[in-house]
């Protein structure tokens, strides 16, 4: 039923094949994404040059998307590059998601944790997202699981206040009420009647989250406070390349399509899966 | 900040100056109490007041903001009423993917495409950099058109989906086929009975979007050299100035929550059936 809609086939089909090149990187022409020759400096797409591996062995390249100013091969810095981006964009997701269940369970269904908790979040969801990544990393310096849970605590407050307000609705449900009579133990209620009914919408709240994340992991190693600059990301790629903008904009462009498309496509599928999934929701937006 | 060859006595006199020698309890107290008393703190890098420097900053950043939410209403809301009004035709279907796509593209990729196109080929607006309005109104607003136009993009595609969903959905109200039925002209049914009883979830995007506004500030102020304060919050975060990063975080902050207490006191004027 879902693959029969366009979006999530485009989406779907975009992000399996990102998914393929991240995970078969070394084999695709590629060579170590934090090699760097001297002697290959600034090059332009499709240059032929060489590149010096660890043991001192020169290998003949072409560099097909240009080399940076270290003499580095963008092509496979922006391949390797595709890892992290999904990675930070998965996991992100899944914590925030994660986190945002048991919040909002708990504040749609016990009274008096409700009011609390929720005022906790509406001050989360005071501070613009960017800001409180920004804020996490610089506190902790950063590292990918910092970057992962910096991106992921401003999603936390969307999260739960969508949970808590599907436990809303669904606790009112025939079928709830009737486990309730039947003196099913709260636990089961929550998770064995409440929960699986959410799952539509998280799904697609989870994908757009994703998109974002991926995003934000860009902006912060744009930025210079994102991932340290020897690992390959598209962000810290285009951190280093913007100080050569005008004379090799390839080295910004490269990595920003890359970029561009993934986020492109995991909205695109976040439209598709809320048109099949979540109908309602649909006819709002 | 003491330099590599400070000595451990040197470095904990600047730990106890600085208060950082006192427990986090007692530091958070004291830092509540300031604030409390509208004192920021004083920056360890800048070393200056961090009110005083968030006044400095502020100019470019206020100008910028302004600049891209007047562009983005003026833009999104026509866009928005003309797809409702031919709602599944080709302008919609555009106007959607337009939407999805102004979503989708980064701040800083389509900033360097700007500048790429706009600035390095067809040379019409500097690359970089900002002029104060002191030093007149020309120069400041060529400096500043190319970041309030990246910087809109993805406002507009959010206020246009929202003012096409809420525009559409007021064209399905009664009054609107009583409107056309008496004979008013069609742009008037769309203004002034579609689009002004649609205005209230307008008004709530145009507020909920200041959060994305103010993180698309720190990163375009970043990518075309606007000493504002999207760029200070940047520098702070880069020397590890905290008392800085705190101090603008709250004042993006507060300002976020300003701006949509405002809002919501506007819903009186824009729709005379709420009360407070």
């Amino acid at each position: 039923m879902l693959w029969r809609n366009w979006s999530v086939r485009i989406g779907g089909a975009a992000l399996v094949l990102l998914l393929l090149v991240s995970i078969l990187a070394p084999w695709l022409g590629t060579v170590d994404p934090t090699l760097f020759d001297a002697g290959s400096r600034d090059l332009r797409p499709g240059a032929a040059g060489e590149i010096m591996t660890l043991e001192g062995e020169v290998l003949k390249h072409t560099f097909v998307m240009g080399s940076d100013s270290f003499g580095r091969d963008i092509y496979s810095r922006v391949l390797y590059g595709t890892r992290v981006s999904l990675v930070v964009g998965i996991a992100a997701a899944l914590l925030s998601v994660a986190f945002g269940v048991v919040l909002g369970l708990s504040a749609g269904y016990i009274r008096w944790l409700d009011g609390p908790l929720m005022r906790v979040m509406d001050g989360i969801m005071a501070i613009p997202a960017i800001l409180i990544a920004i804020a996490v990393v610089a506190l902790w310096r950063a590292s990918l699981p910092t970057v992962i849970v910096a991106i992921a605590i401003p999603e936390i407050p969307r999260v739960t206040r969508l949970v808590r307000a599907l436990v809303l609705s669904i606790r009112e449900e025939p079928y709830v009420e009737a486990a309730v009579a039947l003196g099913t133990p709260t636990p089961k209620i929550m998770f064995g009647h409440i929960l699986p009914n959410t799952i539509a919408p998280l799904l697609v709240q989870g994908t757009y989250i994703c998109a974002f994340s991926i995003l934000l992991e860009a902006i912060l190693s744009f930025l210079g406070v994102g991932l340290p600059p020897d690992i390959p990301t598209w962000g810290n790629i285009m951190a280093e390349g913007r100080v050569q903008f005008v004379a090799y904009p390839h080295n910004v462009f490269f990595p920003g399509i890359f970029l561009a498309v993934t986020v492109l496509a995991v909205n695109i599928l976040g439209d598709g899966l809320r048109d099949t999934l979540d109908p309602k929701m649909a006819k709002r937006v | 900040m003491a330099g590599d060859a400070a000595t451990a006595e040197q470095i904990e006199s600047i730990r106890a100056g600085l208060g950082l020698d006192r427990p986090i309890v007692v530091q958070f107290g004291l830092w509540m109490q300031k604030i409390l008393s509208g004192d920021l703190g004083e920056s360890f890098y800048f070393r200056i007041k961090v009110a005083t420097l968030i006044g400095q900053r502020l100019e470019p950043t206020f100008a910028l903001a302004t600049l891209t939410i007047l562009l983005a209403v003026l833009v999104s809301i026509p866009l928005g009423v003309i797809a409702a009004w031919r709602f599944g035709g080709w302008f919609d279907r555009a106007l959607m993917g337009f939407s999805v796509l102004g979503f989708s593209i980064p701040v800083f990729v389509l900033a360097y495409l700007l500048i790429w196109l706009v600035s390095l080929k067809l040379g019409w607006f500097p690359v970089q950099g900002y002029r104060r309005l002191a030093e007149g109104f020309f120069p400041f607003l060529h400096h500043l058109v190319l970041p309030a136009v990246t910087l809109s993009v993805i406002y507009i595609a959010l206020i246009a989906r929202v003012t096409r969903a809420s525009v559409l959905e007021a064209l399905g109200e009664d009054y609107i086929r009583t409107a056309r039925a008496k004979g008013l002209p069609e742009l008037r049914v769309l203004v002034r009975h579609a689009l002004a009883n649609a205005a209230v979830p307008i008004a709530t995007v145009i507020g909920i979007g200041i959060a994305i506004l103010i993180g698309g500030v720190v990163v375009t102020e970043s990518v075309y050299a606007i000493p504002g304060l999207g760029r200070l919050t940047v520098d702070a975060v880069l020397a590890r100035d905290f008392p800085t990063i705190q101090g603008v975080i709250l004042f993006f902050s507060f300002i976020y929550v300003l701006v949509n207490l405002l809002i919501d006191l506007s819903y009186v004027f824009l729709d005379p059936r709420i009360r407070y």
